[in-house]
């Protein structure tokens, strides 16, 4: 973690050119397979986006919230129903607005951090998950009276064309995830960052610098419930291209928590290295049984080895590398480039 | 006692008055009926035995205790409801006693949070890096900066508090305070656990600090050659109550206070 300073080195700046000139020009144009776009790059970066959420509310601010799944089925939801219901609303305002609806329900399940703390926060929280999607399934006006349970998502059009095909959509979210990992970073680094972390270090001095618990807390609430709704927008409108309550489950909360706590408490790149991590892993077990061991394992015992490393991985971060690894990745680029930097 | 000549500031009138405070814990009596005041620009020590009350006395002046009975006024106002975060804002900052850093925080990040206050953007002018907040920064940066020169931090600016050794982080900690720039400063024990040297230095950070800004200092020392060295006038706490109150020079002889400290037989 280097100094949260809001002014960027050289360095950033190629790093950013870099990354944006492969993922806008070097992915579409050499990657041909649907498969990669739709399975892989596509969830990739949308449950990228709602780390970041939690990455705030925990990493951050040192908040353990559980339920990042149940703002993105808020932030689905309220995006299916504003296009629905709304004329003319353009697909990037009602994902916004889908966003500002899960803040503002964020801010609601955030009221009990300013009681409770730790572990009996994560069950407070917790709640938010189940409260969510039940008044999803119970009130059939949230998915327009739909009796069949699956609700096809609207096509994305924007300026009156229609973005449906894997590249284009991977386009769309590529936009809308680089435009909110900027605005993640500049908060991040600037005072905004400065007094969430405040807040998780050491509280008591926080408030005596005239930090206010309330305002910081509830502001994270609500900035990483932000995140998690416009994630959990795209996530159904691209990824899943339906929406049901189901697939945002406490088991995509626990999915986002780990990819969180693996790819680095308290850092954005985190994000996007835990996400990838947990994603592309089990394509790798998958390959390496289909491949290198010629199905001699039963696919079964490689799903469960999925969840034996996992859970391994944890601990083992738990406790050597709490900073996950993003740290790995800062140390191993240290080793290479000794002293380039700075 | 704090005589030096070049003191941009005389001693003033009373900037902080503490009215009959009493505070306990359950049965305990931590402070009972307890008054002094500071005056403008002063450095005031308190002083006294383990659990004399005076962490707790500095605790209730912040609003991080709350007082049973009692008042507290500052600049002329009675402070009424008391949060650590509107004492902030009124201007008095503070150090602790067993170090209160953001330990996963650079020492510059640390003091930046001190700039809190005078911090106006919001995280929407910060996400957006909206020219007052990139104004901002630079301006806190640079305040920042001189404190870091200050306090000779410059070459561990950049390492995570929790790094660093205890001297230097008292020193990031007092840098964090200083950045505040408020009027009162409540230095908890700034030199336990120091050696000779790093004392002397944090005596003249605390001394140049009073000297050319004018803040006034309340702080609590134990050790006595520094007290009388560096205070204009001094508190003694013993089990709560006040047992000695002015100069330095006039606290050392007084008897209740020799008592206190050498301890004194209760048998006749």
């Amino acid at each position: 973690m280097a100094t949260a300073v809001s002014t960027y080195s050289r360095n950033d700046y190629i790093n950013f050119s870099v990354l944006m000139v492969l993922g806008f020009l070097i992915i579409p144009m050499t990657v041909n397979s649907d498969y990669w776009f739709t399975s892989i790059l596509i969830p990739w970066l949308c449950l990228a986006l709602a780390t970041i959420g939690q990455q705030v509310i925990m990493g951050y601010t040192g908040q353990l919230a559980l339920g990042a799944a149940g703002f993105m089925a808020a932030g689905a939801f309220a995006c299916f129903n504003l296009i629905l219901r709304v004329d003319g609303l353009p697909f990037f305002g009602a994902l916004i607005i889908s966003g500002l609806i899960a803040a503002a329900i964020g801010i609601v399940f955030g009221l009990p951090s300013l009681r409770i703390r730790g572990i009996y926060l994560m069950v407070a929280t917790l709640a938010s998950q189940f409260f969510i999607i039940w008044v999803i399934d119970k009130f059939g006006w949230f998915k327009n009276y739909d009796s069949s349970g699956i609700i096809t998502a609207q096509d994305i059009v924007i300026f009156g064309r229609p973005y449906t095909s894997p590249v284009d959509m991977y386009l769309v979210i590529l936009v809308v995830v680089t435009v909110m990992t900027i605005l993640a970073i500049n908060m991040a680094r600037g005072s905004t960052g400065r007094n969430w972390m405040a807040v998780r270090d050491m509280d008591v001095a926080a408030e005596s610098m005239g930090v206010s618990l309330l305002k910081t807390k509830l502001q994270a609430f609500a900035i990483s419930s932000f995140f998690c709704g416009v994630a959990g927008a795209l996530f159904a409108f691209t990824y899943l291209k339906s929406l049901e309550p189901v697939a945002f489950d406490i088991k995509l909360s626990f999915k986002i928590l780990f990819m969180c706590i693996l790819g680095g408490l308290g850092t954005i790149n985190g994000a996007f290295i835990g996400a990838g991590f947990i994603l592309l892993f089990p394509v790798l077990l998958n390959y390496l049984g289909n491949n290198v061991f010629h199905g001699a394992i039963d696919a079964t015992i490689i799903s469960a080895l999925e969840q034996v490393v996992f859970g391994v991985l944890m601990i083992v971060f738990m406790i050597y590398e709490p900073l996950g690894m993003a740290r790995l990745w800062e140390n191993l680029k240290q080793r290479f480039f000794k002293k380039k930097d700075k | 006692m704090n005589d030096s000549q070049d003191r941009n500031f005389k001693i003033g009138n009373p900037i902080l008055e503490v009215n009959n405070i009493s505070l306990s814990f359950g049965g305990v009596n931590a402070i009972t009926d307890t008054s002094f005041n500071v005056l403008e620009h002063e450095v005031r020590a308190i002083i006294g035995p383990n659990g004399a009350g005076k962490s707790s006395m500095l605790n209730c002046i912040n609003g991080i205790y709350k007082p049973q009975q009692g008042s507290i006024a500052f600049k002329g106002n009675k402070l009424s409801k008391i949060t650590p975060n509107l004492i902030a804002q009124m201007g008095i900052s503070r150090t602790f006693q067993n170090l209160a850093l953001f330990k996963r925080m650079s020492a510059i990040d640390n003091i930046l949070v001190g700039r809190k206050l005078h911090s106006k953007a919001s995280f929407f002018d910060v996400a957006f890096q909206l020219p007052k907040a990139r104004r901002e920064e630079k301006v806190n940066l640079k305040k920042c900066e001189e404190i870091v020169e200050f306090l000779e931090i410059g070459k561990i600016k950049d390492t995570p508090v929790g790094k660093l050794p205890y001297g230097l982080q008292k020193r990031v900690e007092l840098g964090r305070a200083l950045a505040t720039e408020a009027s009162l400063l409540l230095l908890d024990e700034p030199m336990a656990g120091m050696n000779v040297e790093e004392k002397r230095e944090m005596c003249r950070f605390i001394l140049e600090v009073n000297e050319e800004y004018g803040t006034t200092m309340v702080l609590i020392e134990h050790d006595m050659g520094v007290v009388m060295d560096i205070s204009d006038r001094v508190v003694v706490l013993d089990y709560g109550k006040i047992i000695g109150d002015g100069p330095p020079d006039e606290v050392r002889t007084n008897q209740k206070v020799i008592d206190a400290y050498l301890g004194v037989s209760h048998g006749e």
